[in-house]
């Protein structure tokens, strides 16, 4: 049988390219789709009707949304090159870190964007606190996933690279080699793996995105 | 796998404990309930939770599992040989956990602004409920369950928010019956599941409860 498989994706969004490296790190062929976040395609709202977001995998013509479970469906689907362990336990233990990546570190970062000056301080501390987590569990490991590149790895990744350019780009320090020399090595040596940094997006692209959306944001909030 | 100790750290109200509760009641699974005090939360709590600090925590032989649709798949994977909450074909898989997410992310926060709120915030949380609830009870059709003709992991995730609904239309003056009679008439058959039984508390007591934390928090 003919497999078809599109990703319909945006090239910013740490939620596509977590799935972009999934399927390159299990060697799948996949057409991809850039969608306009601004003009949706109708392709993206019959497939996500629900939501209406980005990432959605569609596998013979059968549409899958939110980025942790098509994760989950492409492990579950391409068995070479497992993300997820097979123990339930450790299974648990990765769920848990992938959902906490997503939900704490990357949402406290968004509230930094929308804050007022006088409350940026906090946000700082507050996602440094978060990040001590990650860093703990991190310790004394190759990766997340071990030995090899896991589940929280392709997860967290993208998420701990977009605050690594927002550091660059606002000159602010959201995550020190100092403070965070766990997850600072591991970062370099995901930076190293070519199919890892492959799925980067370009360097003077991402940082003019960035910029155009935190001066956005400031034009907001005033 | 053997039973060996099981231990769930709970508070009766929560929804979210109430998911793990059925769980481990589906699978015939013998554990300890320990009822947490959340104005004073145990030491243990807050050693097998230390991230979030914050129920259900199932612990399973000293390892703690937190966040309740990874307790229930936990519990789904680790006793797999019976009562199977999750079906088995991927596509299907990821359309169930698809619409749990959508549960987590929708009926929990809107339900909480339907008692917490007034006037408009509370109006538009009503109408995006309701929203909600239809748009589930169109993915249930005419099938028994969600998980089609057996109870499954979403009809898991969402049937302990039936035990709130009372105070939701207590709260926000109106009736979900009369807005998704479907979905009620699924609630009521999955409440017949002597599982589901033994793990909703009565919706009054659930009413008394949010009654006496609106006055907690100062809310009227």
């Amino acid at each position: 049988m003919a497999e078809e498989l599109k990703l319909l994706g945006a090239w910013a969004s740490p939620f596509s390219l977590r799935i972009e490296l999934a399927l390159k790190l299990k060697g799948i062929k996949y057409q991809y789709i850039e969608e306009d976040l601004s003009n949706k395609s109708p392709l993206l709202l019959k497939s996500n009707p629900v939501h209406k977001k980005i990432p959605v995998l569609i596998h013979n013509g059968k549409p899958i949304a939110e980025s942790l479970v098509i994760l989950e469906y492409i492990d579950e689907t391409w068995k070479n090159n497992p993300l997820l362990p097979e123990n339930p336990y450790d299974r648990a233990i990765a769920r848990f870190w992938a959902k906490f990546v997503d939900e704490k570190i990357l949402q406290i970062a968004v509230k930094f964007r929308l804050a007022k000056e006088k409350e940026k301080e906090q946000i700082i501390q507050e996602l440094g606190e978060q990040l001590q987590f990650l860093e703990k569990e991190l310790e004394g490991k190759e990766f997340f996933g071990g030995e090899s590149i896991g589940y929280v790895d392709v997860v967290a990744y993208f998420i701990v690279n977009w605050l690594q350019v927002q550091q660059e780009v606002r000159q602010i320090v959201f995550i020190s080699e100092e403070k965070f020399p766990v997850l600072c090595k591991w970062m370099g040596k995901l930076h190293e793996i070519d199919v890892v940094n492959g799925c980067l997006p370009p360097k003077d692209k991402h940082y003019a995105y960035m910029r155009a959306q935190i001066e956005a944001a400031k034009s907001a909030i005033k | 796998m053997a039973n060996a100790e099981v231990v769930l750290l709970d508070f009766w109200p929560s929804p979210f404990g109430m998911r793990v509760r059925i769980a481990l009641a589906e699978k015939g699974i013998k554990y300890e309930y320990k009822e947490e005090d959340l104005q004073n939360k145990s030491a243990l709590l807050l050693q097998m939770n230390p991230v979030h600090k914050k129920i259900p925590v199932l612990i399973h032989n000293g390892k703690p599992v937190a966040e309740s649709l990874i307790a229930v798949q936990y519990i789904d994977e680790a006793w797999k040989d019976k009562a199977p909450l999750l079906p088995s074909d991927p596509y299907l898989r990821a359309q169930a956990k698809f619409w749990a997410d959508f549960v987590d992310k929708k009926i929990y926060a809107l339900g909480r602004k339907i008692w917490a709120t007034k006037g408009e915030e509370q109006e538009a949380a009503k109408k995006e409920f309701i929203e909600s609830l239809k748009l589930m009870e169109g993915k249930l059709g005419e099938k028994p369950y969600f998980g089609g003709e057996s109870f499954g992991y979403v009809d898991v995730v969402l049937v302990p928010f039936y035990s709130w609904f009372y105070a939701y239309e207590v709260f926000g003056n109106f009736s979900i019956e009369a807005e998704c009679p479907k979905l009620i008439q699924w609630a009521k058959r999955c409440s017949e599941k002597e599982s589901v039984l033994k793990s909703l508390p009565d919706h009054k007591k659930v009413h008394g409860f949010v009654l006496e934390l609106k006055k907690r928090l100062g809310i009227e």
